[in-house]
C-alpha cells in the first residue's frame, strides 16, 4: 500500500506520525498518573507505529503506474476491514451488556467491567468504530465513482481514517479507564474531541476537493448525503465539546454549557448524531449501492432531492423530544415533537423511493440476500422513523420515555437500518475492490441475513414488551393513590426480556463473524476474475419492467 | 434594541416560519425546474455505467 506513495508523500506521512507520537509524549509528561498519562503512552505507541511502518518503505522506489488512471482504493480497503473489526468489539461488548442485565454477576465485581464503562464501549464501538469506519470508507469509494475523479489526497485520506480510529481507540479505552463527560454519545474527554476536530476538517476539505475534481456536470444525490454527514458532524461536535479542562495535564473537564442550555445542547446533539451520523451517510450508501446492485436507476431523483432537503431541515429541530416534562421551556418542546411528526415525511420519501427502485427486481431481491439486505434495511428505516415520529409525540413519550421501548427503538434503526445497509453495501464492494467475481460464498451471505434478520427482531420485540410492561407499570396507581409496582418489581418483570434480547444480540453477532469470515476469504482465496472492465454485477444486461 | 427571551421567540416563531417556506419553494423549483430535467436523468442513469477508471483527456 506504500509503494503507490511517492517518496515525499512518505516523507510527508513520516512527519505526520511523528508529530502525532511527539504530541502523545508531550501529553504522557503532562498526564503523568491520570488517565492523559496513559493515553500519551497510547498516542506515542500508535504514532511510533505508523511511523516505522512508513520507515521501512521509505526508500522503496517511485510507483511505477500513472496514478491519476485509476481510483484510490486503499484507505476503503483498509477502512472495510476496521470497520468489521470494530463490528465485532462493539456488539460482543453489546452482548455483554446485554447479559449483565441479566445476569448481574457477569460484571465479576471489577470497577473496569461494571455496565456504567461497558456500555459506552458498546455504543462507541458500533456507532463511531463501525458505522464510522463504515462511511469513511464507502464516502471515499462513492465520491470517487459518481465525480469519475481520484481522490484530492494520497496522504490525507489515510490521515482521516487513522486519525479516526486513534480518536476511537482514545475513547473507548478512555470509558475503561473511568473518564467520561458523562454526555450521550459524546463521552470521550476534551484531548480526544480536539483530535477529532482536526481530523474531521481534514475529511471535509478532501471531500470538497474530490468533489471539485468531478468530470460530472451534476453532483450524484448520494454525495450529498455523505456531505451533509460530514459537515453538520464537524459543527454538532465542536458545538457540544465546548468544554474548559481542569488543568492541561488532566483528562477531566466542565463542559461551558449550563443547565437546562447544556440537556438542549446535548440533545440538540444526540439527536442530530442520529440524524446526521446514523442517517444521512447511510442514506449516502442507500442512492449509490441500491440502484447499482439492482441494476436500476433510483426511482425519482427529483424524490430523492427533495428528501434530502427535508430530512436536513428538520431533523436540526428535533432533539428536543428527548427533553419532553423537564425544565426545558414547553414551546421548544413542542417545536422539537413537530418537527419530529414533519420528519416522517422525507424519512418515508427516501425508504419508499429505495422500495419503488426495487419495483419490478423483486426476483433479485428474491435471490440475492445481498440486495434483500439493503430491501431489508428500507424497511427497517420506514419503520423506526414512523417509530421515532410516534414516540417524539409529548403523551406517548409519557409512556415510552426512561423504558426499554426507546431501547428497542434505537435497536430498530442501528440494526435493521444502518447495520444492514452497511453490509449489503459491502457484501457489494468487496467483490468490486479486490476484482473478485462475488463473495466467497453466496451461501454464508444468505446464513448472515437470516441471522441478522433474526437477531433484530428478537431484540426489538423483547424490548417492545419489556418497554410497554414497564411504562405501565411505573404509572399504575392503586385505589389509594399510591405506586402499584416498586422499581424492582418492574425489574423482575424484565428478566425474561432482557435474556431474549441478549440472545438476539447475540445472533446478530455471530451474523457479523459469519460477514468477517466470508469477506476474509473473499479476499484471500477467491480467484481473480479474468479482465474484468467492470465496477458492478455481471449481467447488467436485461433489466425487466424498465 | 431589547434582547430579551420573548423578542426572540418572536422572531424565531414569525421568520422561522417564513425562510422555512421560502426555502421549501426555492428546493421545489430547483427539483422540478424542467430544464434541469436532462441533468437529473444522466445523473441517476451515470452511477450504472460500467466503467471503473477515472476520467481522463
Amino acid at each position: 500500500m506504500l509503494a503507490n506513495l511517492t517518496s515525499s508523500e512518505r516523507q510527508n506521512a513520516l512527519v505526520i506520525a511523528v508529530a502525532v507520537a511527539i504530541a502523545g509524549a508531550a501529553m504522557a509528561i503532562a498526564g503523568r498518573a491520570d488517565v492523559m498519562g496513559v493515553h500519551g503512552v497510547i498516542v506515542m505507541l500508535f504514532g511510533g507505529v505508523v511511523a516505522w511502518l512508513v520507515m521501512g518503505s521509505l526508500y522503496a522506489p517511485e510507483p511505477a503506474e500513472d496514478r491519476s488512471a485509476s481510483y484510490y482504493d486503499d484507505p476503503i480497503k483498509v477502512g472495510i476491514a476496521l470497520a468489521m473489526v470494530w463490528a465485532v468489539f462493539g456488539m460482543f461488548m453489546g452482548v455483554w451488556v446485554a447479559a449483565q442485565l441479566a445476569w448481574p454477576s457477569l460484571a465479576f465485581d471489577a470497577a473496569w467491567s461494571s455496565f456504567g464503562r461497558l456500555r459506552p464501549m458498546h455504543t462507541s464501538g458500533v456507532i463511531f468504530g463501525f458505522g464510522g469506519n463504515a462511511l469513511i470508507a464507502t464516502s471515499f469509494h462513492v465520491v470517487q465513482r459518481t465525480s469519475r475523479a481520484r481522490l484530492a489526497g494520497q496522504v490525507s485520506p489515510w490521515f482521516v481514517l487513522l486519525g479516526f480510529n486513534l480518536f476511537c481507540v482514545l475513547a473507548v479505552s478512555g470509558y475503561l479507564l473511568g473518564v467520561t463527560q458523562s454526555k450521550e454519545y459524546a463521552e470521550a474527554e476534551w484531548y480526544a474531541d480536539l483530535w477529532l476536530v482536526i481530523v474531521w476538517v481534514t475529511y471535509f476539505i478532501l471531500y470538497i476537493a474530490t468533489i471539485a475534481r468531478r468530470k460530472e456536470p451534476h453532483i450524484y444525490v448520494a454525495n450529498w448525503y455523505f456531505m451533509a454527514f460530514i459537515l453538520v458532524v464537524a459543527i454538532l461536535h465542536i458545538v457540544n465539546n465546548l468544554a474548559l479542562p481542569v488543568s492541561w495535564g488532566h483528562a477531566k473537564s466542565y463542559t461551558i454549557w449550563p443547565g437546562v442550555q447544556d440537556a438542549m445542547v446535548q440533545w440538540w446533539y444526540g439527536h442530530n448524531a442520529v440524524a446526521f451520523f446514523l442517517t444521512a451517510g447511510f442514506l449516502g450508501m442507500l442512492y449509490y449501492y441500491l440502484p447499482v446492485r439492482a441494476q436500476r436507476p433510483i426511482f425519482s431523483y427529483r424524490l430523492s432531492i427533495l428528501s434530502f432537503w427535508g430530512i436536513t431541515f428538520f431533523y436540526m429541530w428535533a432533539g428536543s423530544h428527548h427533553l419532553h416534562y423537564t425544565a426545558l421551556p414547553h414551546w421548544v418542546q413542542t417545536l422539537g415533537m413537530t418537527f419530529s411528526v414533519m420528519l416522517l415525511v422525507p424519512s418515508w420519501a427516501s425508504a419508499g423511493n429505495a422500495l419503488l427502485t426495487l419495483n419490478g427486481a423483486w426476483h433479485r431481491v428474491r435471490d440475492d440476500a445481498t440486495l434483500r439486505f439493503m430491501m431489508a434495511a428500507a424497511v427497517f428505516y420506514g419503520l423506526s422513523t414512523f417509530e421515532g415520529s410516534f414516540m417524539a409525540i409529548r403523551p406517548v413519550n409519557s409512556l415510552s420515555h426512561y423504558t426499554d421501548w426507546t431501547v428497542g427503538h434505537v435497536h430498530a434503526g442501528a440494526l435493521g437500518w444502518v447495520a444492514l445497509i452497511t453490509f449489503g453495501s459491502f457484501y457489494t464492494l468487496v467483490p468490486s475492490l479486490w476484482k473478485r467475481e462475488r463473495m466467497y460464498s453466496a451461501a454464508l451471505v444468505e446464513w448472515h441475513f437470516w441471522l441478522a434478520i433474526a437477531g433484530t427482531l428478537i431484540y426489538v420485540f423483547a424490548m417492545w414488551n419489556s418497554g410497554i410492561i414497564q411504562g405501565l407499570m411505573w404509572r399504575t396507581y392503586t385505589e389509594e393513590g399510591a405506586l402499584a409496582y416498586s422499581f424492582v418489581d418492574s425489574l423482575v418483570a424484565m428478566y425474561p426480556y432482557y435474556i431474549a434480547r441478549a440472545f438476539g444480540g447475540l445472533l446478530f453477532l455471530i451474523g457479523a463473524l459469519v460477514g468477517c469470515y466470508n469477506i476474509w476469504m473473499t479476499v484471500r482465496a477467491a480467484p481473480v476474475a479474468a479482465a474484468r472492465g467492470s465496477d458492478v454485477p455481471a449481467h447488467p444486461a436485461a433489466v425487466p419492467g424498465e | 434594541m431589547d434582547f430579551s427571551h420573548e423578542t426572540f421567540l418572536a422572531f424565531s416563531k414569525s421568520w422561522g416560519l417564513f425562510y422555512m417556506m421560502a426555502f421549501f419553494l426555492c428546493v421545489c423549483a430547483y427539483a422540478f425546474w424542467p430544464r434541469n430535467r436532462k441533468r437529473f436523468d444522466r445523473a441517476k442513469h451515470s452511477i450504472l455505467e460500467r466503467d471503473d477508471r477515472p476520467w481522463q483527456k
